[in-house]
């Protein structure tokens, strides 16, 4: 019966965490979704939505409300099961990926101490690839279920770019892991958190310039942001993959790109800046002196503003820079950026073996 | 040949060069141009809240106009009906009773006036036509409405409120008048 043993309240911590975890990331991809049309509207000198409540703050739930009512419409020409499919990976996949993040250290509540990771793989990055590349199902699924030409084009133009850019992101991660000698996102973050000028100096964007601008770029590729949102190209495209999609169908689909923008400023943050280490802080001095749980909060708010500057960077870029076009996005994946990945990883490589001598 | 204006810019067509092609100052170029423009003041004007100034020469909704002591111009001669280019004025005239010197200012008067604003253009020409002054255009348009015979405005709709039985509205709407004319004046 010992294998039977389950922690209770192992098992209940995980499960808080979990629904924490989730429920955090829709309401945060909610409110980004109304960020994104403030920034866009500042951006352009309008004042974005500001009628549904205070400053407009009601808008993601009329939104929200609005989706929910609609009629849904399933075309006839299309596989129905394959068409349902689609937003649910597309969904799932998106929320899934948060899973491994390290979203702070550790919180001390009735004489346990509860991580504040929902599970840390010793692979977890090896994790957060897989999940993340599987997300194109959503769309490859969505678009050829579809029938239609433009969901059918743009499910291949997302697999496509979804193959070009991700070499180039494992290359450059190839350049990190062997710069970390973990996989393990908390084990990186750990890593981080020893640098000097309390951590700050220890943050992999110093090691790895070059590796985090190949990593953000393939991350803009991968969330199917602009300037690579060819997947999507409302001009070229009619809106894409989701053409045929309506109700709450259409909002799996839109609201998982936020989620998945989420989570990958959230892995951008950890990998390359620090994850939840405050710069300037010594934590294990401020843990003394406020004590741990208090530390373990700031810390997770600290990954919080670093994600909201990465998502504020998504939008910065979005409203910026006009959309690629279809041969200079692959000539960019592969003439440019895998050399590029290639060359950092050798030379990472080279001074890695050297210093290491 | 001799340029218009010396903001004429020569371009150059080459190749890119290596810091050109690497994409990231032109962008940082663009981000910052998009940064700046956060802050800027905003263009837009709140409407409900906020209305831009009509211009003086505004044509607005009709107004059938009275007289200082209350009672209606409008001799529905039919003038105004001639001079509509889309022919959205009907009339009907009839004679003043006794008793009735008080409503009307002259012996003829309209009993049914009736301009359909899905018709209407807004070109004025009424107004222009009218030798009794009783009817000009306001500086309010028409509410949408739900059906078509809601934009048949009636006499109840376009008469002006009576200065006598009703002062403080007929005030009201003299004000809003004389506040278009101050404005007006003050523009032109």
């Amino acid at each position: 019966m010992h294998l039977l043993a389950i922690d209770t309240a192992l098992f209940l911590e995980k499960l808080s965490m979990v629904a924490v975890v989730v429920f955090a990331l829709l309401g945060i991809a909610l409110y980004t979704t109304f960020a994104e049309r403030k920034v866009a509207g500042f951006m352009q000198d309008r004042h974005g939505p500001n009628r549904a409540g205070p400053l407009g703050l009601l808008q993601p739930l009329a939104d929200g409300v609005k989706l929910f009512f609609k009629e849904e419409l399933i075309p006839l020409a299309s596989n129905r099961v394959l068409f349902i499919l689609g937003p649910f990976i597309a969904m799932f996949t998106a929320l899934i990926t948060g899973a491994v993040v390290p979203w702070g250290s550790e919180l001390e509540l009735f004489d346990r101490r509860v991580s504040l990771t929902i599970a840390n793989p010793d692979i977890g990055i090896l994790y957060v690839f897989a999940v993340v590349s599987l997300g194109v199902f959503g769309i490859m699924i969505g678009g050829w279920a579809s029938n239609n030409k433009f969901s059918l084009l743009a499910a291949i133009r997302g697999a496509s770019q979804i193959i070009s850019y991700e070499l180039a992101m494992g290359l450059s991660l190839i350049a990190l892991l062997m710069v970390t000698g973990t996989m393990s996102l908390s084990g990186i973050v750990k890593q981080q958190m020893a640098g000097g000028w309390g951590g700050l100096l220890g943050w992999n964007i110093f090691v790895q310039p070059l590796g985090f601008l190949i990593f953000l770029t393939c991350v803009f590729a991968e969330c199917n942001r602009t300037p690579f949102d060819l997947p999507e190209a409302e001009s070229e495209l009619n809106m894409g993959y989701h053409q045929e999609y309506s109700s709450l169908k259409l909002g799996f689909f839109l609201f998982s790109e936020y989620v998945n923008m989420i989570v990958s400023s959230a892995v951008v943050s950890t990998l390359f800046f620090g994850g939840y280490d405050m710069p300037f802080v010594d934590e294990a001095a401020l843990a003394g002196q406020i004590g741990a749980n208090a530390t373990a909060i700031l810390g997770t708010l600290t990954l919080l503003a670093k994600i909201v500057f990465f998502l504020f960077l998504f939008m910065w870029i979005r409203w910026t820079i006009p959309r690629f076009r279809y041969d200079q996005l692959m000539e960019l994946g592969w003439k440019k950026l895998l050399p590029l990945a290639l060359a950092n990883m050798l030379v990472t490589g080279a001074v890695a073996l050297l210093l290491n001598r | 040949m001799q340029p218009l204006t010396n903001r004429a810019k020569v371009l150059e067509v080459r190749p890119l060069n290596f810091m050109e092609r690497l994409y990231i100052p032109s962008i940082l170029k663009g981000m910052a141009i998009t940064i700046r423009h956060m802050f800027r003041k905003k263009v837009t004007v709140q409407y409900p809240e906020e209305k831009r100034p009509f211009s003086p020469v505004f044509r607005g909704l009709h107004v059938l106009n009275r007289d200082e002591e209350g009672r209606e111009r409008c001799t529905a001669c039919g003038l105004c009906a001639v001079a509509c280019p889309a022919e959205a004025i009907t009339m009907e005239a009839a004679e003043r009773q006794q008793g009735e010197e008080g409503l009307y200012r002259e012996e003829k008067y309209a009993a049914k006036y009736e301009i359909n604003m899905l018709r209407c253009i807004f070109c004025g020409l009424c107004e222009e036509a009218c030798p009794k002054d009783a009817i000009y255009l306001s500086e309010t348009f028409a509410p949408s409405n739900y059906t078509r015979k809601g934009f048949i405005y009636g006499k109840p709709d376009l008469l002006i409120p009576d200065p006598v039985r009703e002062p403080e509205a007929f005030a009201q709407a003299q004000g809003r008048i004389a506040e278009r004319k101050a404005t007006s004046g003050r523009t032109s």
